[in-house]
């Protein structure tokens, strides 16, 4: 951490402009800083980019913040793994810290988040200065100098990256000469950006493209100093023809995006879409605050996927198969499409052969990693799929090295399969044990949505002879609520439907309320469906308790204060139409009104003052054992 | 019955109506049945009731109520069940010991008695003594609690013991009988540690005779502290009357308040001290009828309320409110005979949420109501 805040502490500030301003950086400030920019940075070009857009920018637009990219180089042996390991926690708090980050231009500078996932090792190799100093800590920050997100922005100020580079001489790692080199290396590097810069954004993406294939490159060298940097000026050279050539296969693995790229920055988005095998068209009407987040038209990729079915060979087809679902909403609900994803790699796992002078660890964790890179086109990661990515990326790295492929394939099969069976099937049935405990004869249960953890413990008590009835509260567009009406009525469960627009008209009578999460987080911010915070909030006014079951699997050490920073953008159509009822659909057509944007969230954080206990399989907990539970859980990973 | 539902008519109808007259009270146990915990601490603090009386007269056996616990005893059966609680009872009917170890003492006992040859028959005649003990009284959480921390004791030892059966049992009783040296011992810890917040010139407000509280204040008059203490009368039990007695003996000054002027004297209250019953998992604490009242009074009044309790009260119960716990009922005198159809609230105890607490004084150390959680999750898991 210390390592971090020394170059960001000589950085101008970093002016987050909200509100009506006028302002446009010139880009020769820009350029002209990023020359000691140590680290290839490509940032200059998307900077630039950026600026004239920049001044396009409307006035109520919050301009992301720009990130240092320098930090988080984990030791090169196991820096694959140990990166792979860390990304996919991209919900990783440290990230967020990155923002302060200056980047010394006030311009609506971007956030180069980049991914971080293969991002580790090739900045590690190729800029160990740099990196050395926060190589402490392992965290995600926007290094991401693969092809994909090159930039990071380190934007650092003559000054700055010298006390960088005499940081980097205390390091043992450090080698004068390599610094240098690397110096040179990037000084050309800014220096070819510059140029590519000046022409246009569509020029622009040539230079970020380079550093990128640079970085992916060098992920190869990770282990030798020298030859890391010639190769990367042989790459250099060959870059931009090799990008321009269509994602190749190596740059597509290393370069798997931040799990939560911020989707403002133009160029990364533009990165990202060439070497994306979904072709999503971005929405082109949407709302300012929630730039950061994707948005795709939706209903345009999912024939165009299903034609290309045979003819992605990187993909696997079980994995193809499972991103369909996600993007036609088949699948959807954090259990179920953590279980879809294991499953899918289990058949991967099964399919998987280990290519000639490839290590099973790297090529698998690589494999895995561009999978994970396009599910997250499909649909953005949930935190469970997170956590279970974790999971699995952490098992490949701990195969020890003397089992044979068959073994450690089948070591693998069944760490997934344990991991399904006693993270969320079991689990889930601790959790009903406990919850049924608090239902009593009489109760009135309000549920939200569809969450299976609450329809689970709904039927046990049913089971086991209690006298309860259930108020199910819907919401649109998704109307999840109907399918759990549907369930319940079956069995013979006495229940009551209405909308959340009634809630305060019927919180009156309910006795208790059972809601299901996505996530909890540390600080016991409950996130979840949208509505469910309205539900609990009126729950806490009503002096109603409000229990939340959740699996411990998908808790997650990141903070998150309000619905805003982190969420997903679901299609803007289902807010404007209304099924089935043609003669309201007033809306229709309006979607690309500038006047109008339309914001269909698809989730929301519920403060922990309004949750009185989570049920998970570690038992009933106040939201404020939340983060003990994650420390022990953490713990038990690594012991295992 | 008397649900905040409209529906409730609806609900009476479509129902029948035992089904509709259970709805008020939980399942747990006989509606009817006297808390035996409560009636210890009734008896520790020397409490003769009309009830009390007339239930000893009408007793089955001859005139104490204890020899009719013993008979009911006596009808469980097996020899070592009655051991057990026969042990525990005469363990417990001593003022000075907490019921923890009361529990723990009466365990020893069935170690000792035991004949297995083994570990695992050890634990497995261990676990049923301590269910025996649970079911028995099932509204002790002390008793539940230290019947559980002693179980998951012998199951870590002997999972780590390889040496042979008969040093590791002696081991087991050993430490049961120097659980009774830590009890004690943790209530000095607690004394001292709550030594910084009691200040020259301040005005203690306690409810409850808890001896870890009377230790407290002790140990502050010795520190030759100036306070004073107002008690609340602490009906049924008269607790305020006995804990005015102790602590005139030791020269501090005393009030006596009714339970209905706490709030009439809060202003000139510094601090609130509290004992427990138990400790519950989302920090609350479950304690003598009464204390949720005054820690709402108190809260609403800016006024800190401390409580002290010992660490092996911790429980693992997580009660949403007041009647989500096993009813504990004790018999209330009124002094005057009431006629037959009127309904008394008996319950002997009462739960107050963490949110009104500020801080817990334990052999721990001082805590905020959320580590208890945080405890019971690295005991338990």
């Amino acid at each position: 951490m210390e390592s971090r805040r020394n170059p960001r502490a000589v950085v101008d500030p970093k002016v987050r402009q909200v509100g009506f301003f006028t302002s446009s950086q010139p880009d020769s400030t820009q350029q002209q800083q990023q020359q000691p920019d140590p680290i290839a940075s490509a940032s200059s070009p998307p900077v630039s980019t950026i600026s004239p857009s920049g001044n396009s920018l409307s006035p109520v637009m919050i301009p992301p913040p720009r990130h240092n990219s320098s930090d988080t180089f984990p030791l090169r042996g196991a820096a694959a793994a140990a990166a792979s390991a860390v990304s996919p926690s991209s919900f990783s708090y440290s990230s967020r810290r990155d923002f302060p980050d200056g980047s010394m231009t006030a311009s609506p500078g971007r956030v180069s988040r980049g991914s971080f996932i293969k991002s580790y090792v090739p900045v590690a190799s190729s800029l160990p200065g740099v990196g050395i100093d926060s190589m402490a800590a392992a965290k995600s920050s926007s290094v991401p100098a693969t092809g994909l997100t090159t930039v990071s922005v380190v934007n650092m100020p003559p000054g700055l990256s010298e006390e960088v580079q005499s940081d980097q001489k205390n390091n043992s790692k450090s080698l004068k000469e390599k610094t240098t080199k690397a110096e040179r290396r990037a000084l050309q590097e800014a220096q070819r950006a510059a140029k590519a810069a000046a022409k246009a954004e569509g020029g622009g993406k040539v230079p970020p493209v380079t550093s990128g294939s640079v970085a992916g490159t060098s992920v190869k060298a990770a282990k030798t100093a020298k030859p890391t940097s010639q190769k990367n000026d042989v790459v250099v050279a060959a870059g931009p023809s090799e990008k321009k050539g269509g994602p190749s296969e190596k740059d597509r693995k290393k370069d798997a995006p931040h799990p939560r790229m911020q989707y403002d920055d133009e160029s990364r988005v533009v990165k990202a879409k060439r070497r994306a095998v979904v072709k999503q068209t971005e929405a082109k009407n949407r709302v300012e605050l929630f730039r950061h987040l994707p948005q795709y038209e939706h209903g345009t990729q999912l024939p165009d996927l299903e034609t290309k079915f045979f003819q992605l060979d990187p993909m696997h087809p079980a994995v193809y198969k499972v991103g369909l679902q996600y993007l036609s909403g088949d699948i959807s609900g954090g259990n179920a499409r953590c279980i879809a994803m294991l499953q899918a790699f289990q058949e991967v796992v099964k399919d998987y052969s280990t290519p000639p002078e490839k290590t099973l660890n790297r090529d698998m964790t690589a494999k895995i990693s561009s999978y994970v890179s396009f599910l997250i086109e499909c649909r953005p990661l949930s935190v469970s799929m997170g956590n279970a990515i974790r999971f699995v990326k952490n098992r490949i790295a701990k195969l020890p090295i003397t089992l044979s492929e068959s073994e450690a394939k089948a070591a693998l099969q069944s760490d997934i399969e344990m991991f399904i069976n006693e993270k969320i099937i079991v689990a889930d049935n601790v959790i009903v044990k406990h919850a049924v405990t608090k239902i009593r004869d009489g109760d009135v249960l309000l549920t939200y949505g569809s969450p299976t953890a609450v329809e689970m413990v709904l039927l046990r008590a049913h089971e086991l002879r209690k006298k309860f009835r259930v108020l199910v509260v819907d919401s649109r567009p998704k109307l999840e609520g109907q399918l759990l009406l549907r369930r319940l009525i079956k069995r013979g469960i006495n229940c009551t439907y209405t909308h959340i627009n009634a809630i305060s008209y019927i919180m009156h009578e309910v006795t208790k309320v059972f809601l299901g999460a996505s996530s909890v987080l540390s600080n016991g911010t409950v996130y979840s469906r949208v509505g469910t915070a309205c539900v609990a909030m009126v729950a806490n006014a009503f002096r109603v308790p409000v229990l939340v079951c959740c699996e411990a699997y998908k808790f997650h050490e990141r903070v998150q204060l309000d619905s805003i920073c982190s969420n997903e953008l679901g299609d803007p159509n289902a807010i404007s139409k209304v099924r089935g009822r043609e003669d309201i659909n007033y809306l229709d057509g309006l979607t690309n009104n500038a006047n109008l944007q339309f914001l269909n969230l698809m989730y929301d954080a519920t403060p922990s003052d309004y949750i009185s206990m989570i049920i998970t399989d570690y038992g009933m907990v106040p939201p404020t054992s939340v983060p003990v539970i994650v420390r022990e859980y953490q713990k038990e990973h690594v012991l295992v | 019955m008397w649900r905040r539902s409209p529906s409730f008519i609806l609900d009476r109808h479509s129902s029948s109506s035992p089904p509709m007259a259970d709805t008020t009270r939980v399942p747990f146990q006989n509606p009817d049945s006297i808390s035996a915990y409560y009636q210890a601490r009734a008896a520790h603090h020397g409490v003769i009731s009309i009830d009390w009386l007339a239930q000893a007269k009408a007793a089955v056996g001859d005139v104490s109520a204890d020899e009719q616990l013993n008979s009911t005893v006596a009808d469980l059966g097996t020899e070592k069940s009655f051991n057990v609680i026969e042990e525990f009872n005469n363990w417990r009917k001593q003022p000075d010991l907490a019921e923890a170890v009361a529990a723990i003492r009466a365990l020893a006992a069935v170690i000792r008695a035991s004949e297995a040859t083994t570990m695992m028959e050890l634990e497995i005649e261990l676990k049923k003594a301590s269910d025996t003990l649970k079911s028995w009284d099932k509204t002790s959480i002390s008793l539940t609690a230290g019947c559980d921390l002693f179980i998951r004791y012998v199951t870590r030892t002997s999972a780590l013991e390889y040496e042979d059966f008969n040093s590791a049992k002696s081991r087991l009783l050993e430490r049961a009988e120097k659980f009774g040296e830590i009890s004690c011992k943790a209530r000095k810890i607690i004394a001292m540690l709550s030594q910084d917040f009691i200040f020259d010139g301040c005005t203690i407000l306690v409810h409850g005779f808890s001896r870890v509280v009377l230790e407290i204040l002790k140990t502050a008059a010795q520190n030759n502290k100036l306070f004073r203490v107002l008690c609340t009368e602490g009906r049924p039990d008269g607790t305020g009357v006995l804990l005015s007695n102790e602590l005139s003996k030791l020269d501090i000054p005393v009030k006596l308040l009714l339970d209905s002027a706490v709030a009439y004297s809060m202003d000139e209250v510094d601090m609130v001290f509290a004992g427990a019953d138990g400790v519950v998992e989302s920090g609350g604490i479950i304690n003598m009828m009464g204390t949720y009242q005054i820690a709402l009074v108190a809260h609403s009044m800016n006024k800190p309320v401390y409580v002290a309790a010992e660490s092996y009260k911790f429980a693992r119960l997580y009660p949403l409110d007041q009647k989500d716990m096993a009813p504990a009922l004790r018999p209330i005198e009124f002094g005057i005979k009431i006629p037959a159809k009127v309904e008394v609230e008996r319950s002997a105890r009462d739960y107050t949420p963490p949110q009104y607490l500020t801080l817990l004084f334990t052999d721990l150390g001082v805590l905020s109501p959320s580590v208890v959680s945080d405890e019971l999750i690295q005991l338990y898991l």
